[in-house]
């Protein structure tokens, strides 16, 4: 697969459609999968770890499911095209930062990818825009079956699948959503909001999963638990909860139209009048930024500007995507720089241009 | 032994290790509980790092013997000691849910409320016809330890050993892998060691690339 043409493009989670996109950016299901007959990966050999590679390929390649897919060998990118990845959200940063044979295989529209020896064997994810647990769970359902027929996943009666790691055994699932709250975040109750929800078992975590800070206002919300529950009960877990977020949220940002419009309307138009006209900027504020005008869009603050478009800079502002737009590896400094141009020239109006 | 907070005497032994620091703890009840209460209060609301939250569990209601013991015990498959898993909060093989499943089961009870999965099933791979997955999959596990086995009686010449443990690996796999996919389940144990050639490969060269490799 050339990755510089999927840097013209955003994936599927990205496309801003979907129920409830106005917050909840993307649903996203992960299972984690162990063969049965090799170490897991921070126990196997590099001859283990080759050896499984080739398994998996092998097998995954030659089912309905895996001839579907672009397969790539992560161990043989460029740092820049791996971190491409990372920004895309098909692989995780650990599976970037890694050594030894590993891989990842996509399909066309972004919306399954599989890693191949991360933390486990195999660990497959499937990201739908908006709020589509249920979508993302029969889409992901049908590829581990179609997996599991032709490899034989380690797995217990007892304890389930069988993973490196006692929190992810048994259904090996993690359900996850990605919101956007800015209102709360301006209001003050996010905080509040995330305790409760570590009382109900469930974890936030920011836009890049495990360790990562959150960016922009957005967060990650999925289930802590594997064992005991079914997956659909476990995906209820969260399903359950993002009615009520949205719920928050959509109370906040009336409250701030409400009693504070004039100072809302002040911080979004300034949002965007840096983001015109910046001559130099980091990722982080204009993740900062492009989350507050996102808002004043969704308020009706801000009119000419639709939210696809802002859902696509978020991810081609990146330091990756902007190099491989670029097509020239840039140091930070240049970054920012080439990073104020782009966005300069994509709210002139049209379609940015190298 | 004494609680290190007072003069009762110690009944929970409790081992941290955090950042790759190791921290002994010998506390009497009434202290110990206020040192998890304090440890589970600071965990909330901040990101767990697998493998963290999980050895002070593991070591509650232990005498330092029994860990000490218990540390040193080693998966027959992949070798991994009780201490590593300790160590990296990561097990190394399917077969340690078998073999440390006593030990295992407060952690995960703790982790996870449950103990039972009532979740999906994999289906039956093609080939291990005959083979129940209700008894799991840790018949095919076994092929980890037959792996290392059959790569140490290499590096001591025992090449008798050595073919009995790749017949074994090798019927195992067939059980398991062969059927659609025959060609590249068991294309390795074919290709490395077949049958005709087998008084030819079993020999030292093997043997150097098997040391290299342990």
């Amino acid at each position: 697969m050339k990755l510089d043409t999927l840097a013209e493009d955003v994936g599927e989670w990205l496309r801003g459609t979907g129920p409830e996109s106005d917050i909840v950016m993307s649903s996203r299901v992960r299972l984690a999968r162990n063969v049965a007959h090799y170490p897991f990966v921070s126990r196997m050999s590099e001859q283990d770890r080759g050896d499984v590679e080739r398994f998996l390929r092998e097998r995954i390649t030659a089912s309905p499911a895996g001839s579907q897919l672009e397969y790539i060998d992560v161990g043989r990118l460029e740092e820049v095209d791996r971190q491409f990845l990372v920004e895309r959200q098909l692989i995780s940063r650990e599976h970037a930062e890694a050594q030894g044979a590993r891989a990842v295989a996509i399909d066309g529209r972004e919306q399954v990818s599989l890693m191949i020896n991360e933390e486990d064997h195999l660990r497959i994810q499937c990201m739908h825009s908006g709020l589509d647990l249920r979508g993302a769970w029969e889409q992901i359902k049908a590829v581990d079956d179609q997996i599991g027929r032709v490899v034989p996943y380690a797995f217990h009666p007892r304890w389930g699948y069988l993973t490196a790691c006692p929190t992810n055994v048994g259904t090996g699932i993690r359900v996850s959503v990605m919101l956007h709250l800015p209102a709360l975040v301006i209001t003050r109750q996010i905080d509040k909001v995330f305790r409760s929800l570590h009382k109900i078992s469930l974890a936030v975590r920011g836009l890049y999963g495990e360790g990562s800070q959150a960016m922009g206002d957005f967060y990650q919300i999925s289930n802590q638990t594997t064992l005991g529950k079914t997956e659909e009960e476990l995906i209820e877990q969260v399903g359950d909860v993002v009615p009520v977020l949205i719920d928050y949220e959509r109370r906040a940002r009336e409250f701030l139209v409400r009693e504070t419009q004039q100072n809302v309307h002040d911080q979004v138009s300034r949002a965007y009048g840096i983001l015109r006209t910046a001559q130099t900027i980091t990722a982080e504020e204009t993740m900062q930024l492009l989350s507050r005008v996102r808002m004043g869009v969704l308020l009706g603050l801000i009119g000419d500007v639709k939210i696809a478009d802002i859902n696509s800079l978020l991810v081609r502002t990146q330091p990756a995507h902007l190099q491989k737009i670029r097509g020239v590896e840039l140091d930070t400094k240049d970054r920012n720089i080439e990073r104020a141009r782009y966005l300069r020239r994509h709210f002139e109006g049209g379609t940015p241009q190298n | 032994m004494q609680c290190q907070q007072c003069d009762k005497p110690a009944v929970f032994h409790i081992t941290e290790l955090e950042t790759g620091e190791v921290r002994e703890l010998h506390l009497c009840e009434d202290h110990a509980r206020v040192y998890l209460n304090q440890s589970e209060a600071a965990q909330e609301g901040e990101e767990k790092p697998a493998g963290s939250g999980l050895s002070g569990s593991l070591a509650v209601g232990q005498t330092a013997d029994e860990l000490a013991l218990l540390d040193k015990k080693a998966c027959p498959m992949c070798g991994i000691t009780f201490f590593e898993f300790r160590n990296q909060g990561r097990l190394g093989c399917p077969h340690d849910y078998v073999h440390v499943e006593k030990e295992l089961e407060p952690l995960i009870a703790n982790i996870h409320g449950g103990t039972q999965h009532t979740g999906r099933r994999p289906e039956r791979p093609a080939a291990a016809e005959g083979e129940s997955l209700a008894e799991g999959t840790d018949d095919l596990t076994r092929v980890i330890g037959l792996r290392r086995s059959m790569q140490e009686a290499i590096a001591c010449e025992d090449y008798e050993r050595a073919r009995e443990d790749r017949d074994a690996i090798r019927g195992i796999e067939e059980r398991w892998l062969a059927g659609p996919h025959n060609e590249i389940g068991t294309a390795k144990a074919d290709n490395e060691i077949g049958p005709a050639k087998a008084d030819n490969e079993i020999g030292p060269a093997k043997a150097d690339k098997a040391t290299d490799e342990t």
